[in-house]
């Protein structure tokens, strides 16, 4: 290759090197945190739909049937979904406060929070 | 342009297709959305550094367009979209800067593609919450980039284009 001559490899090393720092800084920014959350809120393009809290197991069909809720256990995860990639049901279960489940392809959000409004959960 | 540059640039765009057509068969290693090897990136790396940078635009976009068309949604075409062109600005610009390797510019390209996949996520479902993808979307454009940035490397060093 008829490289120039400023071209150096650390270059290359710093840009990698900072890329993984900002993957890591994302991490400890975005990540979920430990703690326990205790409902599953659904939106679907942005606006929420529902709210599941995660002591009351149930199946529930989401977004008109598109994706399939369960929650058992204090968990929550995503049993079927007719979007073609499935990414959302390989996601797993999830259960602490700030994970997410995503479904790109129907546009739609599981996200679990630990939110404390109980009377507003029965109502 | 002469016949023989469109002809190279026909190659390149049914090659980059072909190679989106092989990723959207293998399953996904990882179940985060917006994970991709970016196969196709190896044809779009080898017009930058063989053709020019408008080339590298023109058979992106052209490729983008198509593989929707063909294989994909109207949503997935808004996605590629904006993967295609953060990751494309953000390789032709360092490579201007004529500081990085072939792989360093590839590494930019599979972390922008990723991240302007989940920025347009974000625009489109109105939610702030997938960020919580993107440290686990850099790494992943990091590794695939890395890889692909190897491929084009060896691609560009021994493929003759002559027109």
């Amino acid at each position: 290759m008829s490289g120039r001559a400023k071209r150096k490899p650390v270059f290359d090393l710093l840009l990698i090197g900072g890329l993984l720092l900002l993957a890591l800084v994302c991490y400890l920014l975005f990540a979920g945190g430990k703690n326990e959350g205790n409902v599953a809120v659904v939106c679907v393009n942005g606006v929420e739909t529902g709210r599941y809290p995660l002591d009351q197991t149930g199946r529930y069909e989401l977004n008109g049937g598109s994706n399939i809720l369960i929650i058992e256990n204090g968990a929550a995860w995503l049993e079927d979904a007719d979007c073609p990639d499935k990414l959302c049901v390989r996601q797993g279960r999830v259960h602490l406060d700030g994970q997410v489940i995503t479904c790109l392809p129907n546009k739609l959000t599981v996200t679990i929070c630990a939110d404390n409004s109980e009377v507003e959960l029965i109502s | 342009m002469k016949t023989k540059k469109i002809a190279v640039l026909a190659l390149a765009v049914a090659l980059a297709m072909i190679l989106s057509f092989v990723e959207s068969q293998i399953p996904a290693f990882v179940a985060i959305p917006g994970v991709k090897v970016g196969l196709a990136n190896i044809a779009v790396v080898f017009v930058l550094y063989k053709l020019g940078w408008k080339e590298a635009v023109l058979i992106s976009l052209v490729r983008v367009f198509m593989v929707s068309v063909l294989f994909g949604t109207a949503v997935s075409l808004f996605y590629s979209v904006a993967g295609a062109v953060l990751s494309l600005s953000g390789m032709v610009l360092l490579k201007k800067t004529g500081l990085f390797s072939t792989v360093a510019v590839s590494v930019t390209g599979g972390v922008l593609h990723n991240v302007g996949q989940i920025l347009m996520a974000c625009l489109l479902l109105e939610t702030n919450v997938i960020v919580y993808y993107l440290p686990f979307l850099i790494l992943s454009g990091v590794i695939a980039g890395v890889v692909i940035g190897i491929v084009s490397a060896i691609m560009v060093k021994r493929v003759q284009v002559n027109y």
